[in-house]
């Protein structure tokens, strides 16, 4: 009943995949400022969650572990408050070191060409050919 | 369903003649050979080591005598470590027809590729005839990976796999997932669905020996790609994984190369034994579903939120796409869109129905996207594994 009463106040682009979670995953993009509905609680969004990225559905504190699935996948390395953005400037593995580089989605300028364009340098996809 | 039936009496969803090169020295002239036959059904693996090793000869056996493959031409340069002799005696023992073509005894790049091609074309015709014959769901062996993750794949994708597994296991096919490497934070929840104690004690001492290796290594199986997508931890990539394997007991822990005794779940162990040696484990997603395959995987289930384009030499990859957005971008790579659960456009369990019923279909012969592009990928690398414990195998044991 209670799962059934979070559902109805919640903005539909939180997912909260266990009742245990102290983060909730954005199912399409949230922007900062905004407000969002947890369990009928306004959440102030604090700054940009993109899709697939985690928010702090209430305060942590520094070395508590972030919940998420109903089972642990890290500690918090300073507080984080409700709203915030959970990632890897403040989770920590339990396990190995995250590796990132932060050129990623930066490189690469080329855009697709349009149908016209396609025809005049010819069709790479071989099986079109014939 | 029908397969075409081998001297093994395994049946296979493909009947492609595989073309191998021996060693990176004899890898453009089995290339040219390849390329002449584009648009029929022969691929291309190999090997590149010029070293012995014992687990890409077994590999390479595996392979060679998959039920998808026909009919195999070994191009060796004649001075490699692999045991081209062995090879091709060991697929000649598997009721294929199998050349090896020798470039230094050929005479070269072109009299090879001449003497090559005109097999292969020959060969074609003749494996035609190979029977066609009605095949069971419990025939078939069913391989699934996770690659290019981000934070989508372990919501919907991987779940739907998971679903779809658990039908399969349902029907007496057989299931395996893979990379312990992914499954690191995940050991005790494995664990208790394990057939049996030994087996459990089995299944957490692989993935400690997977975080042993990749500690060692300085970093795990986390690209930054999946950090961008929103995931931060190797224990939450892990959970998001974990999700494909579905629900069943699981029956056993193989390593590559072992043929599951029977229908059921098996978890396949792709960590070398021993000391690290030769680098990371797996160097992309190509090593383990070349893995899979060798374990006998007819078609692999592959799940992304980045968004692949691959796809295999000799089983067919079916793509499903966790990520609605990267769906909208690559459509024309993927085969299923799981993505749009995230949109309200659909239930994991209307998806876990179509990932079920589109890998029967794609047994039954239909193609999949990384088919209609041509794409083969293959990759084979040095590793050294100890043979399972009777433990890891409970069912079949004694």
């Amino acid at each position: 009943m209670e799962k059934t009463a979070r559902a109805a106040n919640t903005d539909r682009r939180l997912l909260l995949l266990s009742e245990k979670d102290n983060v909730c995953v954005a199912v399409a993009a949230i922007e900062p400022g905004e407000r969002v509905l947890f369990g009928g609680k306004p959440i102030e969004v604090l700054t940009r969650i993109p899709l697939g990225h985690k928010l702090a559905v209430r305060a942590i504190a520094e070395g508590e572990t972030v919940v998420k699935y109903g089972v642990s996948i890290g500690l918090a390395t300073r507080a984080i408050a409700a709203g915030e953005h959970v990632h890897t400037h403040n989770l920590k593995s339990n396990y190995l070191p995250t590796f990132t580089h932060d050129r990623v989605g930066q490189v690469g300028n080329l855009s697709p060409l349009s149908k016209d364009k396609a025809r005049q340098v010819g069709n790479l996809s071989h099986r079109e050919k014939s | 369903m029908q397969g075409f039936l081998r001297a093994d009496g395994r049946k296979g969803i493909r009947n492609t003649l595989v073309v191998v090169y021996a060693v990176e020295c004899s890898h453009h002239v089995a290339r040219e050979i390849a390329s002449r036959f584009r648009d029929r059904a022969v691929h291309l693996i190999g090997f590149p080591g010029c070293y012995p090793n014992e687990y890409a000869h077994g590999m390479m056996k595996r392979l060679c005598t998959h039920p998808n493959v026909g009919a195999v031409l070994v191009v060796s340069l004649g001075c490699e470590s692999l045991d081209c002799g062995e090879l091709a005696g060991a697929i000649r023992e598997s009721g294929r027809p199998v050349e090896t073509a020798v470039i230094q005894k050929l005479g070269g790049t072109r009299k090879s590729i001449e003497a090559g091609a005109a097999w292969v074309a020959e060969t074609l015709e003749r494996i035609q005839s190979v029977p066609h014959v009605e095949m069971k769901s419990e025939e078939l062996v069913v391989g699934a990976i996770c690659g290019g993750s981000d934070a989508t794949s372990g919501l919907t994708a991987n779940p739907a796999i998971g679903r779809a597994f658990d039908l399969l296991v349902e029907r007496g096919a057989t299931a395996i997932f893979d990379e312990t490497g992914e499954l690191i934070g995940c050991e005790q929840v494995l664990a208790q669905r394990a057939a049996t104690p030994e087996l459990a004690r089995e299944l957490v001492a692989a993935i400690e020996k997977a975080a042993r290796y990749y500690a060692t290594m300085g970093h795990g199986s986390f690209a930054p790609g999946n950090a961008e997508g929103g995931l931060t931890t190797i224990e939450e990539k892990s959970l998001g994984a974990y999700c494909k394997s579905g629900s069943a007991p699981i029956s056993g822990l193989i390593k590559p190369g072992d043929i599951p005794p029977a229908g059921g779940l098996y978890l396949l162990d792709v960590i070398p034994d021993g000391e690290v040696r030769f680098g990371f484990p797996n160097l992309t997603d190509n090593s383990q579903i070349a893995e899979l395959i060798a374990c006998g995987a007819h078609v692999i289930l592959f799940s992304t939120g980045r968004g692949t384009v691959v796809g295999s030499a000799i089983s067919p990859v079916i793509k499903i796409c966790a990520n609605p957005e990267t769906y909208r971008r690559m459509a024309e790579d993927m085969d299923l869109d799981a993505g749009r659960i995230l949109e309200g456009r659909g239930t994991l369990d209307e998806v876990g129905r179509e990932v079920f019923d589109f890998t029967l279909a794609t047994a039954s012969g239909a193609a999949t996207a990384s088919e209609r592009f041509g794409h083969q990928e293959f990759i084979l690398t040095y590793k050294v594994f100890e043979p399972i414990r009777a433990s890891c195998l409970p069912r079949s044991s004694g």
